[in-house]
């Protein structure tokens, strides 16, 4: 069975969402615990294939083939079939999924009560996490845009599930239009390709690309959508109405969604593209978009009334970090101070999505007990809510980076690397941190201290179940920001080595070097 | 909303036997000609959306109900996945039935031919079921958006 388990991991998700509206029939109880035993299963699979991959190196699946490893049938000395390739990023990257898809369904059990048409949530939840798993372990172009759709089209219908507001129902269409357009834009440079190479498997076309006009074209267009889908400015509008209106399980699976997209471009930029293209202003320019994004996102944080959007404009600038590491990267190269750049990048992924998966909980808490998330008319609930307050601090004190925390040390990483380039950007993106600090203090202080309101006398930490996720993210945060080595020893370098041995990624699928 | 006229009725009798012929036509034969399970269900769902049009929404909403649609959507997309999963014998989506003399198993002949349906393997297992999920999906939003328009339009004429 372990040869089955890149398959078994996007099989498993399909199938339970399949089953969903039939399993709702049974009872709604029975729907629960079959999501939770269902989501377990994956989790377990997803750490059975990471430790596959660190043990025996890059894993290839052919779909249909008479034996997964047989990549090119014996006829033809081209792979045809649809390969699933798993390497150490793709590894690291399922890691990061998992935390978050299995976090969020153990929020939502308990946090869904009352609504109707669960069966519905559930599946569409299942194909959310299908895809965006889909989109780490593919090693085919048109696949990776498959999986981008399904991942893009579940994840507008789950932000616009839970309609309370107008906005709610926004949101979700701008997800869709946005996603849709950067899809186009995929698809587009997809066919580039195809048309020019004949090949849409990732290994082939990055042993066939050159410097040619059309592979900048087809870079350009990638990127844009990528870019587009990781909410980088100036396209980052769609990411705050998504993250703040959607309810926090969701907005934790679009989390996974976002970093899902900074993988692609990871993948596409080192793996695909980075040897041979030359275009002399692209790292200029995803370094400044970084900068843009880091900036846009920590000054409209000071504005925001809602707590989940000033929340999300935060996310929007730690997306701005993890950019600014990769830009450093594609501008040094992979080597030096760029390898420590990727590595910051990379590991800086993983706290992005926990810090702000942990932080969106912690507002979920507060929408439940107090059904209120104007920070005018929140005060004092530390008093009341004493857990979600400590959880809450871990939360700011590590998405703003502070020593004991695990933002600390990815973002020292990308710190460090940008400063070997030019000290001013790491100035830049120390003050953000720092402004960001300051706001969260803030946040903090209008949300859970000062005096006691009245009307919120009965608010109350939500139940056992809810804060078992809550928890695990913050022993999570905590260990990572104390024992970062570990993390980075076991996780970031294979994902690091992995993205520099691009060479090793074609090898694997045609053999040869 | 004004009833259809006696001309629209007749046509819609007329023609929806034929479409669905049409539509099954090409959800079997996707395989040899072009189309498939995804086109044939579209087919097939535009057949019924004429009766909705054609004879109203109420008399056809009495008749089939959206959770059933669901329910047949489920069966073909769990279809779809479990022809998937019994290839693992070999790999995910292997094509266990090629060739083996079993149903749909027998190899194509070489050359120019008219084609043999009896060829494939699960493709057109596959494809069965991909048609049956077009055609309950595709109803089911046309339906919907059928009972919008009735409960927002519906006063005003």
């Amino acid at each position: 069975m372990i040869q089955h388990l890149p398959a078994l991991i996007i099989a498993l998700p399909l199938l339970t969402a399949f089953l969903m509206p039939l399993i709702g029939r049974i009872s709604p109880t029975f729907r629960k615990l079959f999501a939770f035993i269902m989501i377990f299963l994956v989790a377990i699979i997803g750490i059975l294939l990471v430790h596959e991959v660190h043990s025996k190196g890059i894993i290839l699946y052919t779909f249909g083939a008479p034996q997964p490893g047989e990549t090119t049938p014996s006829s033809l000395k081209i792979p045809v079939r649809i390969i699933f390739e798993i390497d150490g990023l793709g590894a690291f990257m399922v890691i990061v999924s998992i935390i978050l898809a299995f976090t969020a369904m153990f929020y939502a059990l308990p946090y869904f009560k009352e609504e109707r048409g669960l069966d519905r949530f559930y599946a569409l939840l299942f194909l959310l996490l299908a895809g965006i798993l889909g989109m780490e372990l593919t090693g085919d172009m048109f696949n990776f845009f498959v999986f981008l759709e399904i991942a893009s089209i579940s994840a507008s219908a789950l932000i616009a599930f839970c309609i309370d507001r107008s906005e709610t129902l926004e949101a979700g269409i701008k997800y869709l239009a946005i996603s849709s357009i950067g899809a186009l834009f995929f698809l587009l440079s997809v066919g580039l390709l195809y048309g020019e190479y004949d090949a849409l498997n990732m290994a082939m076309l990055a042993k066939s690309i050159s410097n040619t006009f059309i592979d900048k074209m087809a870079l350009i267009l990638i990127l844009g959508a990528l870019l587009m889908k990781a909410g980088i400015a100036p396209m980052h509008m769609w990411l705050p109405d998504a993250y703040a209106e959607a309810s926090p399980p969701v907005t934790l699976c679009v989390i996974a969604a976002t970093q899902a997209s900074m993988y692609g471009l990871l993948r596409m930029i080192f793996t695909i593209f980075h040897p041979s293209i030359d275009i002399a202003f692209l790292p200029a320019l995803i370094i400044a978009l970084s900068l843009i994004t880091i900036g846009i996102g920590a000054t409209m944080t000071l504005i925001q009334n809602r707590l989940t959007r000033a929340i999300a404009f935060a996310g929007v600038a730690e997306m701005g970090y993890i950019l600014l590491g990769v830009g450093t990267a594609m501008y040094a190269g992979i080597k030096g101070y760029g390898e420590v750049a990727l590595e910051g990048a990379i590991f800086h992924v993983l706290n992005d999505a926990i810090d702000m998966g942990l932080l969106f909980l912690v507002a979920g808490s507060v929408y439940l007990a107090t059904r209120e998330l104007d920070m005018n008319n929140l005060g004092g609930l530390a008093r009341r809510m004493r857990f979600t307050a400590i959880t809450f601090l871990i939360a700011l004190l590590a998405s703003s980076g502070m020593p004991p925390m695990n933002g600390f040390a990815s973002k020292l990483l990308i710190y460090e690397s940008t400063y070997a380039l030019n000290p001013i950007l790491s100035i830049i993106a120390i003050l953000a941190s720092i402004l960001m600090l300051a706001i969260f203090v803030r946040i903090f202080y209008s949300v859970f201290l000062g005096p006691e309101l009245p009307n919120l006398r009965d608010a109350r930490d939500p139940p056992v179940l809810m804060l078992i996720p809550m928890l695990i993210l913050s022993i999570l945060i905590i260990f990572l920001g104390i024992f970062p080595s570990y993390a980075i020893d076991k996780l970031v370098d294979p994902a690091v080595r992995s993205l520099i041995d691009a060479k090793g990624y074609v090898s694997a699928v045609i053999g040869g070097g | 909303m004004s009833e259809p006229s006696k001309i629209v009725k007749t046509i819609a009798s007329i023609i929806f036997p034929p479409t669905m012929v049409f539509g099954i036509y090409v959800i079997l034969h996707g395989h040899l000609t072009p189309g498939g399970g995804f086109q044939g269900g579209a087919v097939v769902a535009s057949a019924i959306t004429l009766l909705l049009v054609a004879f109203g929404t109420a008399e056809i909403a009495r008749r089939l109900k959206e959770s059933h649609l669901s329910v047949i959507e489920s069966i073909g997309a769990l279809g779809f996945i479990s022809l998937a999963l019994l290839g693992l014998t070999a790999t995910f989506f292997y094509n266990f039935l090629a060739g083996s003399g079993f149903i749909f198993g027998r190899i194509p002949p070489f050359g120019s031919n008219p084609g043999d349906m009896n060829t494939a393997g699960t493709l057109p297992l596959m494809n069965i079921s991909v048609g049956l999920k077009v055609i309950a999906g595709l109803f089911a939003v046309v339906l919907v958006l059928a009972f919008v328009a009735r409960s927002k339009g519906g006063g005003k004429r």
